[in-house]
Parts: C-alpha cells; structure tokens; sequence
C-alpha cells in the first residue's frame, strides 16, 4: 500500500498532473472529432477522396509516438514544448477511430431511409443532419470512445515533451527504478482509461436507445472541456517572464535541474519554470534553441558529437573552445563546468569483474563473444557511442540489445544482459554492487556537465548568469554519485535532495553575491 | 374535414385543361438492369386513384420515382403541374408529392410525431402550425394523438407503421401522393382495415393517388383505373370492372388469382 501512501502525500500534485491529463486528452479528442467527423463523412460521401483519407489516418496510426514528437517538435505554430505539442500529437492519433466509425456509420445507413429522405424533398445538407448523423451518431460515438482511451494511454508519453499528465510519475518512477512511483502514474491513467471508456459506453447506448438525456449531458461536459482547454492553450502560450529550466530525462539531470532551478530561485528572485525531465539530448536542444526552455544542464563531448557532429575530439580544453563557438553561432552561450564529468560508464557486474580479473574494457574483449550487451538508444547511434568503441576495442558480443536507459543497471543486476553503457555518476553503480571498466584506450571524449543557456535571455537577466557562474566547479563526481544515490536507491525526493545540497554548499564556502 | 380543400379546388381548376400527371413516351435504361420502361406513356387527371400492377421488374417502382424526379427519363417527359421534371427545382417537387414506402421508411431516431412533421419542417413552418397539422394528420389516419405522438416509430405494430406513413406523405397537403407498395408487408386482416381506411381518408381529401402494387385485389380495391405494366410499357388501363373483362395475355395471368378465390367462395 505504499501506492497509496505516495498518492496521499503527493495529492496536490498528483490531482495538478490528473487535471492536466484530463485536459490533454479532452482537447485532443475535441479537436479529432472537429476535424474527423466532417472528414469522415466526406470520405464517407465521396468513395474515391475517402479511400486515401482513411489510408493516410492508417499511416499516422503506426509513428511510434516517441518519434511523433520527434518529427513535431521543430515545426513552428504546431512544435515546441508544453502541452501544445502533445495535443496535436493525440490530435493525429485520436483521428483514425473517429474517421473510420464515421466513415462506416454514414455507410451503415439504410439505403431505404436515405430514399425516404429523398422522396420527401431532403437536400443532401439536410439528408446528413436530419437522417444520415443522427443514425450513425451510436457509430460515432463508438469511434470517440476509442479515440479517447487510446488518448489516455498515450497522453503518458506526453510528459516527454514537458507537457505534464500522469506520465510525469511514469517516467520519474522508470529513471529513480521506483515501481511505487511508476504505479502512481500507472494505476490512475488505467483507471482513468476505464472511467472514461465506461461513460462513453453509456453515453453509446443510451445513444442507441434513442433517448434525449446524454445528449444534454455531452454537450455540457464538450464545453466545459473545451473552456477548460481553452484557458490551459492561453496560459501555455503566455508564461515568458519565466526562467526556464530543462532538463533531460534521467535522475542526475533532474537534480541538476533542480540544483539550477532553486540556485536561480534562492539568488535572483525571479520567477523559475520547471521543464524537467525531457526526452532527450535531442529534445532538450531544440527545445533550447527555439525557447521553450532558457537553460539546461548538457555535456561536453555529447554537445559536441552529438548535437554539433564534430569529429571526435579527446582534449577537454579543445572541445570547450570549439563548443563555446558553435553554441554562439546558435544564440547560446555555455557556462563554465560544474566540476565532474559523467562519462559512460562501461559496466559488468561486481562479481564477473573479480572471478575474471578485469580491470579494463580491452580486458572484456575476450569475453565479449559470450555476452549479451544492452545499450540506450542514443549510445547504439552516438558516433561517440558503440560504432567507434566496438571498432577501438576489437568488441564482438554475442548480441547486442537496444533498451531504455532506465531499465539498463537492473537489466544487468537481474542478468538479463552481461554488459552495459551506463553513467559514472550513476547512483546504482554501488546499489547494484557494478563494476566500472577502465578507457585505457581514451576513446570517451570528456563529458564535463555545463550549463548552456541562451544567450538572449543572459543579457535580459545578467543575474541569471551570475547564478549559473555561481555553480562553477563546485559540484564534484562524488558530490553526484552521493546526490543521484540519494534519489534513486534512497528514494529521495529530487527536489529536497537538491535543497539540501544547495545549503550545504552556502556552508562550504559562502557565495559571493 | 378541412383538410387540403383549398389545393384541391386550385389543382381541379388548372386540370381541367391538362392531366396533374403525364409520361409522355419515356425510356429509361439503369445499368445492368439494361432498358426498363420503353415508351412509357399515361396520364392521370386530378383526383384520381390509379394503380400500377405488373410483375416483378416490370418497371412499376420506375414509373413512381419518375414522378418525383428520382429518375430523369432518357427519353420522352414527365409532365407535373404543366412542368417537366427536368424544369422542377426537384426539392421543391418532392415536398409538393408525398410519398409512401414500406414500412421501413419511417425515421427510427425520430418519434412519430417528428415523423409526420419532417416535410412541413422542411418547407419552414411555424412550430405552432407543425404541431397542430401533426395532431390533425394523426387523428386522420385514425391514431390517437395523445397517445402516439410521443412515441418512438419502432414501437409501433405494422399497421401503425403504415398508418404514420400515410400520415407524413399527406402532412404537407400535397396535391399528388404516390405509394410503392404501402400494404404489401401486413397481414390480410390488418390490409383489408387499412385499404377501407383509405378510401375513407381519399374520399376526404381528394388528392391525385398513385399506388404501386403486384397484388391484384389490392388494386382493385382502391383504384378508380388500374394500369397493367409490362416490360417497360402499359399493356392496358381501364377502370377495374373493365379490366377484368380483360382478354390480353400479359393481363390475363394478374387475374387468375382474384377469380381462383371467386370460384371457391361460389
């Protein structure tokens, strides 16, 4: 019952995030059923523009909806962070159930009521409102329930993108490995799913039974979703006075989220907008340089290989000159380091380490061929990633498995996988009792953690820099091992454990203001 | 009754000169059914009750829908009101002819009343004179307005059904009303009720009826001339006592049911 526990404890943030996913999914399915029902009835009237229609809807249906995101992020009017992103995203997949139900409930109607119709002097107009829609309203209606439960489902992965919803339990539950927190998220969204799916059912068959009632009650709870949505669209679109802070998706950049977020707080007063727990390195950049989010914490050599594609370059010192000038070139300016790098981390676990005497990665190439290796997704693509480290160290594994970074230290610590791509200022490093292989061969860049942030809002708030330069150097690699053990094997709220080390640090060695 | 005096005193004025219905010479041909009606010709003045009768595909339900612009002929006219069908707006031509089907024309999402009220409706009329014309044609056709109205169409027995049917094609007082098989699916006891229904409510309102049947004695029952149809033309129409004096081999087979049942009755 440590469910509940949780949810008591976190009820007002827990009803924020149920309340944003209500609203997610309520705007959506009202803009699919705009948009899809006149679709659908077109495509219904006019066989040869509907099969098309329909195969498009088809098409859209099976984009991962990670990779929605992806593609949607960058656009302009439709992309960006927040909720706006994602309702489009559960606008496209909401719009394949509706347009097939109202293309096959326009079609299901008696031929013989429609010559009915026009026998008795119909229009075509008239035919659909007073004839064709009201009989094929059950249909439609069937069609919304679909479309709205896939919406619940999918809205989780909303919080990818900083769009809230019970996602953000979701994904805090997988980074920190706390089932009780993927639970939290879980178990209300599949409850919600279920509520929704039944009231709609209702609604169908009272729909069905031809009584007036529902009607009444649909119509009502369109507006007030609608109202509401329409308050939470105006709202996202016009909180710009805000600093704010992104981040990625893993335990140590939440923290480091919330180390910047409250060092803002605590030193300039102004306003802090939390975009945590961000899809990606891929996310988070776009999402900083279109100005969804005004800082982030990145990393050197990723910055480098991954978001700029420079060749691989080993000197920390060259690779900082080289970024500060391609960030500047895109209106961002990096800070200096925090002091510790997190490099990956090649892993086994602490026991094969010791009964076969490894040290090194060049050490595990002769076990390789027996091993299974599991790799985040960004590591597989990396040109710093797997490609050049296989070639580098002569790696031959048995087989090589693509997971989520979140699932990768107990995938090892279960013995599911022999070898892993992790961070070195992992927290589970010690929880799981893992080994960490030497780069003897120096073929990780350095992964110094900096702040970049953009370099518009820095001239707007000098003292947003000031907080940022405030953090140089002095955050070291086991201050981060300590903090993200902190979070992930104990548990800790990352917000308090940020807090916490933020006054240690005024103790250590006063601020200078 | 009150009930389309007014229309009917107009129409009869006009008819005097020109028939309220005439097909004039009319080919149709529809897709793989290939050639339907060949030179289909007949005219049908104001007040009258005719039947078409014919055998399956004798193109008896193709004549119908000519007259309320369903089909435009290939060939040749059809004449309403001293207008083609191709010179009507055809909206405003249907609203002015109401129309019987079986029963599974009434609207199932719509209650009865609802039913009879979806041509005045569609001609724009105040909800106050809709509601009363909807109570005047229920209480026509013999149902209780208090007590159906409000009632969902698929609860209602056959009969009634047919009954709501009749009502809603006559709800706008149309000068013309047509009927594609309006008794066809009822029991003979229920028929034999609704076929004297009829003529009592057409000895009321006079309208031009046309009825489309396959029975015999349900043509002879309710029209002043029957039309025998077949393959695409009429082979002969007369009132029903000439008929069936008929010696015409495409009129004759129609017959010998009605005089089968006289000779075991005599």
């Amino acid at each position: 019952m440590s469910l509940l526990r949780f949810l008591t404890e976190h009820r007002a943030e827990f009803f924020h995030l149920l309340l944003q996913h209500i609203v997610l999914v309520g705007a959506s399915t009202l803009a699919a059923i705009a948009i899809g029902v006149p679709t659908g009835v077109l495509a219904a009237r006019r066989p040869r523009l509907g099969a098309p229609i329909v195969w498009l809807a088809n098409v859209v249906q099976t984009i991962p909806s990670l990779a929605m995101f992806g593609f949607l992020l960058p656009l302009p009017l439709v992309g960006g962070l927040g909720a706006r992103v994602a309702i489009v995203v559960l606008i496209l997949y909401a719009l394949l159930p509706i347009v097939r139900t109202t293309v096959a409930g326009v079609r299901g109607v008696d031929r013989a009521l429609v010559e009915a119709g026009t026998a008795l002097g119909m229009t075509p107009r008239q035919l659909l409102w007073q004839v064709e829609l009201p009989l094929a309203l059950p249909s439609i209606v069937a069609g919304i329930r679909v479309a709205a439960v896939i919406g619940v489902g999918t809205a989780t992965i909303a919080a990818a993108v900083g769009a809230g919803g019970l996602g953000e339990y979701i994904f805090r539950g997988l980074s920190m490995v706390e089932p009780t927190v993927i639970l939290a998220g879980a178990v209300p969204a599949a409850l919600l799913a279920l509520l929704v799916d039944g009231g709609l059912l209702l609604g169908e068959r009272a729909l069905r039974r031809g009584s007036r009632g529902p009607r009444v009650a649909a119509m009502t709870a369109l507006v007030v979703v609608a109202g509401t949505a329409g308050l939470t669209w105006a709202r996202a679109g016009s909180s710009s006075d805000a600093i704010r802070i992104g981040s990625k998706n893993f335990t140590e950049q939440i923290i480091l989220g919330e180390v910047v977020a409250q060092q803002v707080e605590r030193t300039t007063g102004l306003r802090v907008e939390r975009r945590l727990n961000l899809g990606g390195t891929f996310i988070c950049d776009r999402a900083l340089r279109s100005g969804d989010i005004d800082v982030y914490i990145e990393y050197t050599g990723t910055a480098d290989t991954a978001v700029f594609k420079n060749p691989v370059e080993t000197d920390p010192a060259r690779v900082l000159a080289r970024l500060r000038q391609d960030y500047a070139a895109a209106g961002v300016t990096l800070l200096p380091p925090l002091g510790f790098e997190n490099t990956f981390a090649i892993l086994v676990r602490g026991d094969d380490a010791r009964r076969l005497g490894l040290r090194s990665i060049g050490d595990a190439a002769p076990h390789a061929p027996n091993w299974q290796a599991g790799f985040g997704y960004e590591f597989l693509q990396r040109a710093d990633g797997y490609p050049g480290l296989k070639d580098r160290y002569g790696l031959k594994f048995a087989a090589v498995r693509a997971m989520d970074l979140s699932l990768i230290y107990r995938a090892l610590a279960d013995r599911q996988v022999d070898v892993i791509a992790g961070d070195a200022t992992s927290g589970l490093i010690a929880t799981y009792d893992l080994f960490m292989l030497q780069d003897t061969a120096h073929y990780f860049p350095p992964y110094d953690a900096v702040p970049v942030a953009r370099s518009a809002t820095l001239l707007r708030h000098p003292e947003v820099r000031q907080a940022l330069e405030s953090l140089a150097g002095r955050i070291t690699i086991d201050d981060m091992r300590r903090l993200n053990q902190a979070v992930d094997a104990g548990r800790r709220d990352p917000a308090a454990v940020a807090g916490e080390f933020l006054t240690q640090l005024e103790q250590r060695r006063p601020t200078k203001g | 009754m009150r009930t389309g005096c007014d229309t009917v005193a107009l129409v009869s004025d006009a008819s005097a000169a020109q028939p309220a219905i005439a097909i004039r010479d009319v080919h149709v041909s529809r897709g793989a059914a290939g050639q339907v009606l060949r030179g289909l010709s007949l005219e049908i003045a104001a007040g009258e009750t005719v039947a078409l009768v014919g055998r399956s595909g004798a193109g008896k339900s193709t004549a119908l829908k000519l007259i309320n612009g369903l089909i435009v002929p290939d060939r040749g006219d059809v004449v309403i009101d001293g207008r083609t069908t191709r010179d009507w707006n055809p909206f405003d031509l249907r609203r002015r002819i109401g129309y019987v089907l079986q029963e599974i024309g009434l609207f199932p999402h719509m209650t009865v009343a609802d039913n009879v009220a979806v041509v005045p409706r569609l001609l724009g009329w105040e909800p106050s004179r809709v509601e009363a014309r909807v109570t005047e044609m229920l209480r026509l056709v013999g149902l209780a307005p208090e007590t159906y109205a409000r009632r969902a169409s698929t609860e209602l027995s056959g009969g009634q059904r047919q009954r709501v049917g009749v009502a809603r094609a006559l709800a706008a007082d149309p000068p013309i009303l047509l009927m594609d098989e309006p008794f066809g699916a009822l029991d003979p006891v229920t028929r034999a009720e609704l076929h004297r229904e009829f003529r009592r409510i057409q000895s009321e309102v006079r309208k031009t009826v046309v009825i489309v049947t396959h029975d015999m004695a349900e043509a002879f029952a309710l029209a002043t001339r029957v039309g025998v149809l077949d393959a695409g033309t009429i082979a002969q129409i007369d009132a029903p006592r000439t008929l069936a004096r008929s010696s015409d081999p495409r009129v004759r087979p129609l017959l010998e049911p009605l005089f089968e049942a006289g000779a075991l009755l005599s």
